[in-house]
Parts: structure tokens; sequence; C-alpha cells
């Protein structure tokens, strides 16, 4: 017991003399944390539409307004043809494309029925969606618009409205939601990870670890030491990190305070733990980093923070099981934003805390005090 | 000039001496690409939902059955009360629930049919949106296909064509945006050490007294690094053709200069935070804390650039892969030529030009 409470006394000194490494690795996260998640603001507002109209006709100019008078859409140009509309979209100035046919009115009042041409730039999925959606939803209305206009009695039949969905656990529509936060365990998971990768292999590099295996020092008293402050500084980030996510971005703590914190230390346990096993793996700083980074951004993009894990194909979505931030994000939303117990988590829980002893457990098994 | 190649030759002994760091600088990228090009996709799909059938008629059954069909709508459980809804949400099994009143069938002689109650998991409104619009849709359509409806007397039909990428996949937007990251956050991670580690070993001393000018030290540490790069650059285009079917639509050559001085833009940041930075394990943190996080989310390939906050906007305007994935986008994807990229492209030039001459006059003649 002795033994293991210098050797933690030694880390923490190493760890508190290295001033630029503690506040990089402090401030860096918070300052990030407190501007990154602003990103998340998905509610498309300023789609740019090119307009090609070859009717102009009053009915084809009142279907503008409508999608002028939208709010979602920014009027980045009438162009004369669709090849010049066409350039405005490949120089990214507009990224719906509406072309509204000669004879538009005209067609539409003789035949009943007349087709438009949407062009939408399709690279980014989610943006061609939703923007779809809303031009969509505009030519709906206009179309029970002119129909109502026509003939009130029938007209007001088919004015069937859509029930209005029930939206849970976010009544102010908030967008931050999303990814605060998952921001904050990427955050953690990082400065944890970097860390503890960096850790035994710096003592490996600089000759130190000689004196380590020469000395009764157990495997078990080593890796334990390394680990706490790692523990603590991750903690403490997770912390302030909790409170900016009260006071900045409004998102309160829907569950339970205890329960997020155990759920946020078994996760930062299996954390450390690959970190400790990379850094028994590695012969030089170098090395270790890059091997994190890979993991960490791996960890990172498959998540499901970003993207959701249910759209990616069959063997992904196996491989998801083994990214303890998977759960970690799945926790952590559950908890802070929909107020889930203990009972709901256990499964993530438990998977979460397998990882992390088995880690552990072979980061303990791979540091050998012989070379 | 004989002295600069002596000088490279060391460099380049320098980096195939780590085997290791040499596989993984050469495979990690393979891997990464090939993982996210084929994993990511924003399409919102096969999302678990739960049914309350309160009806339990053969029109419940047949929505049901129909909304289990769909792609992008996976049946998790038929439930027979709203607290286990509840229960659902909150275990996270579900991501959309749907209420189907008593009497859902019967109403379908009536004048009105009864509209189902949908019940959206809201903390991520981007995804829920979406999910209500598809519910919303397959619903609707049950109900015109049950009880047609009197047509409207006009319709205007949108004809809709998704440009560039019709078949509305994930690579096309991130193997460009992938790209970009990959390439930035290794090459900065690479030469972030170079220098430093001269200091941390002791050899910078004799580097200092050489008669070799600062400009030279550093393009020789960059030259190694920017012909693993480049070769890098080559096999992800190659993989991006072959196994992601995302080929280059554009000129070859217009993306391989481009991408050549957003490689150099790249071993120049990592210069200049090496010039600035005591230990590796400094330079490491500020390449990878700092970097890491920033290049990702606001490169403009997870979240649209234009949708952000002002000050967001305008702080992604330094982070070099911005740029550089607007531009793949537009040259692999669009199959844009120069005319449409110069701006971009200027920009990067610029960068590249700035973090050069920085990177030589931050480097000190002199150890502390």
């Amino acid at each position: 017991m002795r033994i293991f409470s210098v050797l933690l006394k030694k880390e923490f000194k190493l760890i508190s003399r290295n001033r630029v490494i503690l506040i990089i690795s402090t401030l860096a996260p918070i300052l990030q944390f407190l501007i990154l998640p602003m990103v998340a603001s998905y509610e498309f507002k300023n789609i740019n539409l090119a307009i090609i109209d070859h009717d102009h006709s009053s009915w084809s100019s009142r279907l503008i307004n409508k999608i002028k008078g939208s709010g979602y859409f920014i009027i980045s140009g009438y162009e004369n043809n669709f090849s010049e509309a066409l350039i405005r979209m490949e120089k990214n100035e507009a990224d719906v494309i509406l072309q509204i046919p000669p004879g538009f009115e005209k067609n539409l009042v003789r035949e009943k029925e007349q087709n438009l041409l949407v062009a939408i730039n399709a690279i980014n999925g989610t943006k061609a969606a939703i923007g779809g959606n809303y031009l969509g939803d505009i030519i709906k209305r206009f179309n029970k618009e002119l129909t109502v206009e026509a003939m009130p009695v029938q007209g007001a039949v088919i004015s069937r409205p859509n029930s209005i969905p029930l939206h849970r656990f976010n009544p102010n529509y908030n967008y931050r939601m999303t990814l605060v936060p998952g921001i904050l365990c990427i955050l953690v998971t990082m400065i944890g990870g970097f860390m503890a990768s960096l850790n035994i292999v710096e003592e490996k590099e600089k000759g130190t670890i000689e004196q380590i295996n020469v000395s009764p020092i157990s495997k078990v008293a080593f890796i334990l030491s390394k680990l706490i402050p790692f523990l603590i500084i991750s903690n403490f980030i997770f912390s302030v990190g909790l409170i900016l996510t009260k006071v900045i971005y409004g998102i309160g703590l829907q569950g339970d305070l205890i329960t997020l914190y155990v759920a946020i230390n078994i996760y930062i346990l299996s954390v450390l733990g690959l970190g400790l096993l990379i850094s028994t793996f590695a012969n030089n700083q170098y090395q270790a980093i890059f091997i994190m980074y890979f993991l960490i951004m791996i960890f990172m993009l498959m998540s499901g923070l970003f993207t959701p894990v249910e759209s990616m194909p069959d063997w992904a979505r196996f491989m998801v099981h083994f990214i303890p931030l998977y759960y970690m994000i799945d926790v952590i939303r559950l908890i802070m934003l929909k107020g889930s117990g203990l009972i709901h988590i256990l499964p993530q829980l438990s998977m979460m805390a397998l990882l992390a002893v088995g880690l552990i457990l072979l980061a303990m098994l791979n540091y050998r005090k012989t070379t | 000039m004989k002295i600069l190649f002596g000088f490279i030759r060391k460099e380049i002994y320098h980096v195939l001496r780590d085997k290791w760091v040499l596989l993984i600088l050469i495979f990690m990228p393979i891997i990464q690409i090939l993982l996210f090009g084929f994993a990511l996709s924003n399409e919102v799909k096969n999302n678990p939902i739960a049914v309350f059938d309160a009806s339990k008629d053969s029109y419940s059954r047949q929505l049901t059955d129909k909304i289990n069909a769909s792609r992008y709508f996976d049946l998790y459980a038929n439930v027979s009360s709203q607290s286990e809804i509840e229960e659902l949400f909150k275990s996270g099994k579900i991501k959309v629930a749907l209420c189907i009143p008593p009497r859902f069938g019967e109403a379908f002689e009536g004048s009105a049919p009864l509209q189902p109650q949908i019940i959206l998991d809201a903390t991520d409104l981007n995804i829920s949106n979406q999910i209500n619009q598809f519910l919303q849709n397959i619903i609707q359509s049950f109900i015109k296909q049950k009880k047609p409806e009197v047509r409207p007397t006009y319709s205007i039909i949108p004809e809709v064509r998704m440009m560039y990428n019709p078949q509305l996949k994930g690579a096309p937007n991130f193997v460009p945006g992938v790209m970009a990251m990959i390439m930035l956050l290794v090459c900065v991670l690479m030469t972030s050490v170079a220098i430093v580690k001269e200091k941390e070993t002791g050899t910078m001393e004799v580097l200092l007294v050489s008669p070799m000018r600062p400009s030279i030290i550093i393009i020789s540490k960059a030259i190694p690094y920017f012909i693993l790069s480049v070769i890098n650059y080559f096999i992800i285009l190659a993989m991006n053709k072959y196994l992601l079917d995302v080929p280059v639509k554009g000129s070859l050559l217009l993306l391989t200069a481009v991408s050549f001085i957003f490689i150099l833009t790249s071993l120049f940041l990592g210069i200049l935070i090496s010039h600035t930075s005591q230990t590796q394990q400094e330079a490491m943190f500020k390449s990878l804390i700092g970097m890491m996080l920033p290049t990702v989310l606001l490169s403009g390939f997870m979240f649209p650039i234009e949708n952000m906050p002002l000050p967001l906007q305008f702080l992604s305007n330094i982070i070099p892969s911005r740029w550089y994935y607007s531009i793949i986008k537009n040259v692999m994807i669009q199959g844009s030529g120069l005319e449409i990229i110069w701006r971009q492209f200027a920009i990067l030039g610029v960068m590249c030009l700035v973090l050069f001459i920085a990177s030589i006059k931050k480097f000190k003649v002199r150890l502390e």
C-alpha cells in the first residue's frame, strides 16, 4: 500500500510538472466545448434556390412568392435556362433549382395537371431530403389553395389535416441537444486516451521504466497508479462540461447524477485501459499517438453521434459493439436528456464494463518487467 | 545543392527506419477511408419503431405491416400501453412510436378516417424531423389508398431530380470529407514532431551549427512526408474509384495539383506547431487535441457551413480542410473545372505560402 501511494505521488508530480500539457489538455477541451456544439443547427433555413421561370404568369409568380414567404429558401437568382442554373449549382450558389415550364398556368387550367422540374444537389443527402420535402410541402399547399379557390365546397373536404406529432424529451426544439452530450464524451475520450497512450511509452523512451522494472512494484500497482491520475483529470473535465451544459446550452440533467458519474467512470476506464494497452505495445510515443489517433477517429465517426448507426451496413453495425464510445453516447443521451435510470441502461453499462475490464487486464498482462 | 540532397536522405532514413510507423502511416488512411466510405451515410433508415395498436382490426394491422415493410422502419415491438412506450424510449430501444386509436378501421366507413398519433424522440431533431416526414407519408398514402379522397382539381407535380448523387448514397459526400480530414490530420501530426524531436534528442544543436539555412532545413524535413502523403493520396484515389465507386469526374491533373498544395499546407502547419513546442508530447497534443474535432466539425462535410452561426462560419474559414473539401467535392463529384474552384484554390495557395513563411520566421537559430 505504501509503495502504491508513493507511485501515485510520483505520477501526480510528473503530471503537474508538465504545465503546458496540463494547460492544453484542460483548456483546449473546455474552449472547444464552448464553441463546437453550435455547428449543429440543422434546421435548414438558408437553402439557396435558383428559379427558371419560363412562364411569367400570375400563377407562377404566386408560387414563387409562396416559396419566398416560407422562410426556408433564399432566392439566389433568376436564370434564363437550365444550364445557367446548373453553373450556379456547381459554384455552390444554388442548392435547388426550380424550373417552371412555358405555358405552366395555361396547361394547369386546361389539363388540370402540370409538371415542374425540381433539381436538387444531392451530394449531401440530408440537405437534399430536407430541401426537397420543404419544396414539396409548399407545392402541395399551393395545389390545395388553387383547388379551394376554384371549388370552395369540394376543396374544403380534401384539406384533411395531418396529425400533429408529439415531440418528446425536447420541448424547446433545441438543436444543440444532439451534439452537446456527445461532444463532451469525445473530449473526455481524447484527453484520457491520448494521455494514457503516451504515458508508459514515455517512460520507455526516457529509460525510467528500467527503474520500475527492477523495483518490487507489482504490475497491478504500476498500472493502477497510471490510471488514477487520468481518471481524476477526465472527471474534472467532464464535471466542468456538465456545468457548462446547463449554464451555456440550457440542457438540464433529466436523470440521476450518480448514475451518470458511474457510467462515465466505467467509460473512462475503458478508454484509459485502451490507452495503456497501446502504451505497453508501442516502442515510442510517435507510434503510440498514431495508433490512438487512428482508433479515436474510428470511435468518433462510428459511434452514432454524427450519423445514425441504423443506416450503416450490417458489418459496421456489428463492429460498433466493440466501440465503448457507442455505448457511452447512447447512455449519456438517455440519462441526460430522457431521464433514464440505472435499470434502463444496464445492458449498455455492462458491455462498457466488460470492455473496460478486458482492456485493463490486457494492459496489465502485456506490461512485462523483462525486456 | 549536394548538402540539400544529403539532408533529404537523412530525413528519409529517419522515416524509413521506424517500420511500424511507416506501416501505420500507409495503412491507416486506407483503412479509415474504406471504413468511413462504406459505413457513413446521412440516410435515416431502419428506425426502430413501437406500435401501440388500440384498434386491432384488419386496417390497423395492414398499416403496421406497411410501416414494417418500408426501408425506413423496423418494427421493434407491438406494445399495449403508453407506459411501455415510455420504457422503450428510456432504454433507447426505439426512436419513434405510433399510437393507432381505437376503432381505426371503423372510421374508414365514416366521413373522416382517424389519424394515428406519432410520438417522436426529439432529442435528435434533425433525425426525428425526417422520421416524422417518412411516417406521415406512409400513413397518408395508406389512408388515401383505403379511402380515396376527392382529387384536387389542380395538381402541380414536382418532378424531382437528384443531381450528382441520384441514389443518395453516403459516399459522394463522405469520401471527399474524410479524405480532407485524414490528410490534414496525418500530415500535421507527422511534421509537428519533426523539429521538436531533434530538440528532445539534442541533435538540434548539430543542425544549428551547420551551414544550412532554415528554409532548407524545413524543406528537407517536409520532403519525405510529402512523398509519403502523395503515395497515400494516389492509393486513396484508386480505392475511391475501384472500391467505393467514387471516381474523379473532373480533371485528375487539377485535383492532383490542388492536393499537392493542400498536403504542403498541412505539412507546414505541422512544422509551425513543432516550432512552438518544447516536447514531442506538447506538439502531438496541440495537433490532435487542438485540431481533431474542429477539423471534423468545421470542414462542412458533417454539418453544412451555411447553417452554422456566423462566428463559426467565420472560424471555419481558417481551417484548410474546409477549402480542400469544397474543391474535391467540386472536381471529383461534380466534375467542375478551374473556373469554378479558382477562388478556393487561391485561398489554399495563400495559406500554404503564409504557413511556409511563418515556419521559416519562427525557426529559432539559437537554442534557448
